[in-house]
């Protein structure tokens, strides 16, 4: 039995200059799990995930990380625990892949963030495991989007955290290092680490997660197995009825594909 | 690392030597050997000179033009947007509304202790408008960048309507007396000026010293470094405070003294790199630096008459903004997003 890591209960949570509300009774990510969220623009994907990093409060309900409550941990404790890449990424400055990497050990350093040994270490092991270790003296401005978004991404693995979450970490990134990220989040969830990730790949997705979370209109409407979840049924509730759903040749998981509507 | 180490050693070095020469400089030649029988119970008019009117001036130069660079160093970094400078957060429209006061009022003339009434008005003025944006941006979520941003220029606004309105009502002295203010100057200082500006100015300036790390990571934006482990909230109430209350510090002594927290930032990240941790040591150096080479300019320049100094940072910092600006479009536009 894998142990929750994550938790959260009977969230409601408003915003209160539109009034988009976002609803649910539970949430649970599992260690070494990896737990895919799905759904349309604007369902309430990222405001979760926002909530489950503590970016945001909700108004009610109740976040525990390893059974402790996220409220009552300072910062530097939950960036230990937690890793969390937002949709929206910039930097102000143009620094270097090393010296954004490096950042990611805020929560190990003193107040003026000095790495030791063992820091110069973890940042090295992440440019490897990220395939940034050529690029490490470059600027994000000499960069693709997509190799940013990477860098991006291994401040985040610099935390070395128990839990990873990532909103839509793979637009950007081309088709190689985007199957190359989702088989080293597999590689990472074999390390015990819990991630959750929104993504709108639903086939990659469908390939990789071990459970899916499919939401609509702030509140979660199905929850499970790859196979449970990714039904026609399902699928036209949130896409609409343009799509059909094939298996795939080798691992025989739902692929998604998008109906032809007239004669070409 | 090692080489921006080297670099900081460099402003260092620049900052020493411009102290050294600084206090020989002015329309007054001084004689090397009587500044230092003045020092073993001579007296003569150059060490009075040397020792009452040049150093201390020279010690403001260096604390302010150092003190405004950190804080348009900081606060480039907490509202992210480049062009901001100290007095973009409107402290320097209460502080110029405050000394207009006391120009303009005489039944307001107070004096405390080394402080003119010029002064405290203008350090009143300036801490209330502190107050009033702060309470204007707090809201449950903790401080609003955007709105400490809009706050702090319609404040400036409010106070340019008001000061215009006081000109509009004063005499042409007092008017002449308030213009001479607000073009900024270091002349009139001792040492009992300098020991009043301290309870302001370090408790500021070591509140942006102390979160220089923590910059580096808001500087990725609030949902990254919150990521990171950072309490973006209360960085940013800190380094607010600290950049107000340093900003209201520097101005009740000299007045808005324009550009040097714009420019010398922009220079030391050019030279040195982005990372906060040395940019605002390497700031204080070299903006205390180029205030006392513009102040000892300021000095000389039309002798016997002396310049306002926020004339010479004017008139020289806005060219040099300008080929930052062209040099290097890229890091003054955008920031390096997907």
């Amino acid at each position: 039995m894998k142990k929750k890591i994550l938790e959260l209960r009977d969230i409601h949570h408003r915003f209160p200059d539109s009034g988009w509300e976002l609803n649910f009774s539970s949430f649970t990510l599992f260690e070494g799990e990896i737990l895919v969220i799905i759904g349309p623009n604007g369902s309430g994907k990222s405001t979760l995930l926002r909530l489950a990093a503590g970016i945001i409060s909700p108004l009610k309900g109740s976040i525990r990380l390893e059974n402790k409550e996220l409220k009552t941990l300072k910062r530097r404790k939950i960036a230990k625990l937690l890793g969390y890449l937002p949709q929206e990424l910039g930097s102000q400055y143009d620094y270097t892949v090393e010296e954004l990497v490096a950042m990611g050990r805020y929560s190990f350093t003193n107040m003026m963030g000095i790495l030791n040994n063992e820091d110069m270490k973890i940042i090295e092991k992440t440019l490897l495991l990220t395939g940034l270790l050529s690029l490490r003296q470059r600027h994000l401005s000499s960069l693709s989007g997509g190799e940013r978004k990477r860098a991006f991404l291994a401040s985040v693995l610099a935390q070395e955290p128990k839990v990873l979450l990532l909103d839509e970490p793979t637009t950007a990134l081309d088709l190689h290092f985007e199957i190359h990220f989702f088989h080293l989040l597999r590689e990472l969830a074999r390390k015990n680490i819990g991630i959750a990730i929104v993504t709108h790949d639903v086939n990659l997705g469908s390939l990789f997660a071990d459970r899916l979370i499919v939401m609509k209109e702030g509140k979660i409407l199905a929850e499970g197995g790859v196979t449970d979840i990714l039904t026609l049924k399902t699928l036209h509730s949130i896409y609409g009825d343009e799509i059909l759903i094939e298996k795939h040749p080798q691992c025989k998981r739902p692929i998604i594909l998008p109906r032809i509507l007239a004669e070409r | 690392m090692r080489k921006k180490i080297k670099t900081l050693c460099l402003y260092g070095l620049i900052f020493i030597l411009v102290t050294l020469l600084s206090p020989w400089i002015g329309a007054e030649k001084l004689e090397f050997g009587k500044i230092f029988l003045y020092l073993t119970k001579n007296p003569n008019s150059d060490g009075a000179i040397f020792w009452f009117q040049r150093v201390p001036r020279v010690i403001l130069a260096l604390l302010a033009g150092g003190a405004l660079s950190v804080v348009g160093a900081s606060l480039q970094v907490l509202l992210r947007n480049p062009l901001v400078e100290p007095f973009t957060i409107g402290i320097s429209g209460g502080a110029s509304l405050g000394a207009f006061l006391a120009i303009s009022i005489p039944s307001l003339w107070v004096t405390w202790g080394p402080l003119s009434s010029t002064m405290i008005f203008s350090l009143a003025g300036a801490s209330l408008t502190i107050v009033l944006i702060y309470f204007l941006a707090k809201s449950s979520r903790g401080l609003s960048i955007h709105t400490l941003l809009l706050a702090g220029i319609t404040i400036s606004i409010i106070c340019s309507g008001s000061i215009l309105l006081l000109t509009y009502l004063s005499s042409p002295n007092e008017v002449a007396t308030f213009h001479r203010w607000i073009m900024g100057g270091i002349d009139v200082v001792g040492y009992q000026e300098l020991l009043a500006l301290c309870p302001f100015l370090f408790p500021g300036l070591g509140l942006l010293f102390y979160h220089s790390n923590d910059l580096n990571q808001i500087s990725l934006g609030e949902e990254m470094a919150l990521g990171h482990g950072v309490a973006v909230k209360n960085v940013q109430r800190n380094v607010y405070i600290g950049a107000a209350f340093a900003t209201a510090a520097v101005v009740s002594l000299v007045g808005p003294i324009a550009f040097v927290g714009l420019v010398v930032p922009h220079a030391v990240r050019e030279l040195s790199g982005f990372d906060q941790r040395f940019v605002l040591p390497g700031s204080f150096l070299l903006g205390g630096a180029s205030l006392a080479a513009c102040d000892s300019l300021a000095r000389t320049v039309l002798t016997p008459t002396e310049l306002p100094v926020g004339i010479i940072t004017a008139l020289l910092g806005g060219p040099l903004f300008i080929r930052l600006l062209i040099v290097r479009r890229v890091s003054l536009s955008s920031s390096q997003g997907i």
